[in-house]
């Protein structure tokens, strides 16, 4: 298992297939990715062609169908369910393109959730907490709900909650799918600030040249397959 | 216990539908409670009646009286140990509504035949010096708030006095209390040579007999042998077990209540239905929360128990305060004014109620949560 050092992630000839019914549907064939530690890359790619399912592989949210998911020198597309999902809870930040906050708890409660999966003490989950709100610059709204705060608003929260267990990997998908353009670039500024000057090793969907601009490394997906630098 | 205001939480996302849902649970476990406190009343006197005792009627039926002289020679039948009468005298008390059982007996084989009608040794002398003298159960004192010493007028709807006079006037000597649950405490007792002597008709008939055999296992056969003896006789008898004779007297009124069973079990149920179907389709609006629980690294055993627990608490909260509501209500005493003398709620009716409220939660929450636990993470989030 003696990966290189450097690298984080090592998707390893991957193949996804779908069935639905009896149509199968191929959406990753024989794919190949490395992401260095430290690295902010941006995956890019048409409507369907597989994006999300990549990025789901390599967070753990589903399995493929042949290949293996190697992160951190683990393979974890063969851990049990329960394994993967404390996994997740240690090793993988997510922000969705829909924040997919609950709407029933506050900002802080929001950030609070995968907290509760490790054994911090509540005056350590506090501090983590309010640490995390004050990197997305959102301390003062702490106690509001999500109805309550913008798009923009909202999206830091989200990046709050992925954040606050300082996990090895942030992955985005689409963050600014569904924001203008201002608030697009603050997320976009803090997700950059975050792999500089917090060292996160981030993979981020979109379609959005503008947010791909932000990233040290672009590659895209189509066919099942990533072709690397096509458009720098 | 740090997950708990996850749960919590959930219930007040749409509070007016938890208010619903609450209330639909709670009227449905008050309805339960108020349903056995009426079976049971319905069927009260049966499960106390003594199985040594045997109830002898006239054949024909009930309202047909039976000699008094019938006493002695029922107390020479082999097998026998004790014989007592009792007549229905259905007076009444200022008004009809105001319904009560009285009964001439004479007292001494009476309170020997029911040692569950509790009296102090007082009481008892003293009515055995009170010609007029009647003893009354607890609630029906408390209902009228009749104290010893009282003097009550009775009308009488079939037993007028000799002279035409139809008010009785009793001498309250004593209150009696149940010896064990069920015992019916709504009834008045008088003596029976006072009534026997004052009415204008039917000198020397009483209304049934109450019977201890020696040996319960032989009931039966004392039975067959006292309706033997008084076979082609002007009054034929039918002597049967108490139980069974209660359960006859009862029926006359117990097949509405058995009606009326049915239709609030048919209530109970669809609440319960309706309730479950909407703490369900509260977790399926909730699909891509719990998957991004799960993305977020929560196991899938955590979300069962966090939707189990949900349904759980909703059906916790509404089931028990219904039963609580309903021992209240209960407690508080027969709704109908004195058709249902024996009015409670059984403890075992009380214990499978309590059960039904976790098999509620259980049910509701089950096929949710078991929905939510094989949740595939990938396809929760693709429905957002
Ligand atoms: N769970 C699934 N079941 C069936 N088909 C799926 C599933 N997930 C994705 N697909 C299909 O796989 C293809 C790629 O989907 P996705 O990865 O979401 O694309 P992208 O994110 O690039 O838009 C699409 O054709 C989609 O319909
Ligand atoms: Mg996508």
């Amino acid at each position: 298992m003696s990966e290189n050092s450097e690298i984080l992630v090592h998707v390893k000839d991957v193949e996804k297939v779908f069935r639905r019914g009896s149509e199968e549907i191929h959406v990753l064939a024989g794919l190949d990715l490395e992401v260095p530690i430290g690295e902010f890359l941006a995956l890019m790619g048409p409507s369907g062609s597989g994006k999300t399912t990549l990025l789901n592989l390599i967070g753990g949210l589903d399995r493929p169908t042949r290949g293996s998911v190697v992160i951190q020198g683990e393979r974890i597309d063969q851990l049990s369910d329960r394994r993967l999902a404390g996994w997740r809870a240690r090793h993988v930040g997510l922000v969705f393109q829909l924040y997919n906050l609950l709407p029933v708890l506050t900002a802080e409660r929001n950030v609070d959730l995968p907290l509760l999966l490790t054994n911090l003490s509540k005056a350590d989950r506090r501090k983590h907490v309010e640490t995390a709100l004050s990197v997305v610059g959102l301390s003062h709204r702490a106690k509001h709900f999500p109805r309550q705060l913008s798009g923009g608003e909202q999206q830091r929260v989200g990046i709050a909650r992925a954040i606050v267990t300082d996990p090895t990997l942030l992955l985005c998908d689409e963050p600014t799918g569904d924001l203008d353009r201002k608030a697009g670039d603050e997320i976009l500024d803090l997700l950059q600030a975050l792999n500089r000057e917090h060292g996160k090793t981030i993979v981020m969907v979109t379609h959005d040249p503008h947010a791909s601009a932000r990233a040290t490394r672009t590659v895209h997906l189509t066919k099942g397959q990533l072709s690397s630098e096509a458009i720098a | 216990m740090k997950f708990l205001y996850l749960v919590g939480c959930n219930l007040r996302r749409k509070k007016l539908r938890t208010i619903l849902t609450l209330l639909s649970i709670l009227i449905a476990f008050l309805l339960y409670g108020f349903l056995c406190a009426v079976k049971e009343a319905l069927n009260a006197g049966v499960s106390i009646a003594g199985a040594d005792r045997l109830v002898v009627r006239h054949k024909v039926s009930l309202i047909q009286l039976l000699p008094v002289s019938y006493k002695d020679r029922i107390a020479l039948i082999p097998g026998v140990d004790a014989v007592e009468h009792q007549t229905w005298f259905g007076g009444i008390y200022q008004d009809p509504k105001n319904f009560f059982a009285q009964m001439p007996v004479e007292p001494e084989p009476f309170l020997d035949m029911f040692p569950e009608f509790v009296i102090s040794a007082e009481a008892k002398e003293r009515w055995l010096k009170t010609r007029t003298g009647a003893i009354v159960g607890r609630k029906l004192a408390e209902r009228f708030k009749w104290k010893v010493g009282d003097r009550v007028p009775i009308q009488a709807t079939i037993w007028t006095q000799k002279g035409g006079e139809t008010t009785w006037e009793f001498d309250i000597v004593g209150i009696y209390d149940a010896g064990k649950k069920g015992v019916d405490t709504t009834q008045m007792f008088f003596r029976y040579d006072y009534f026997d002597e004052a009415r204008a008709f039917g000198e020397g008939q009483v209304g049934w007999y109450g019977v201890r055999v020696k040996d319960p296992a032989r009931a039966a056969e004392v039975a067959r042998k006292i309706d033997e003896e008084f076979a082609n006789s002007p009054a034929e008898t039918k002597a049967e077990p108490e139980g069974a004779f209660v359960q006859a007297f009862a029926k006359q009124v117990g097949d509405i209540g058995t009606i009326m069973v049915y239709i609030l079990s048919a209530v109970f149920f669809t609440i319960l239905l309706v309730a479950g179907n909407t703490m369900a389709q509260a977790v399926r609006e909730r699909t891509e929360e719990l998957g991004v629980l799960k993305a977020i690294g929560f196991t899938n055993a955590q979300v069962l128990s966090f939707v189990l627990a949900e349904s759980c608490f909703i059906s916790g909260i509404g089931g028990l305060s219904g039963l609580g509501f309903a021992w209240l209500l209960i407690a508080a005493g027969d709704p109908t004014n004195g058709a249902l003398p024996v009015f409670y709620f059984p403890t075992g009716n009380l214990i499978v109620g309590l059960i039904l409220v976790v098999v509620l939660g259980l049910v509701t929450g089950i096929v949710p949560a078991l929905q939510a636990m094989r949740l595939q993470i990938a396809d929760a989030l693709r429905r957002t």
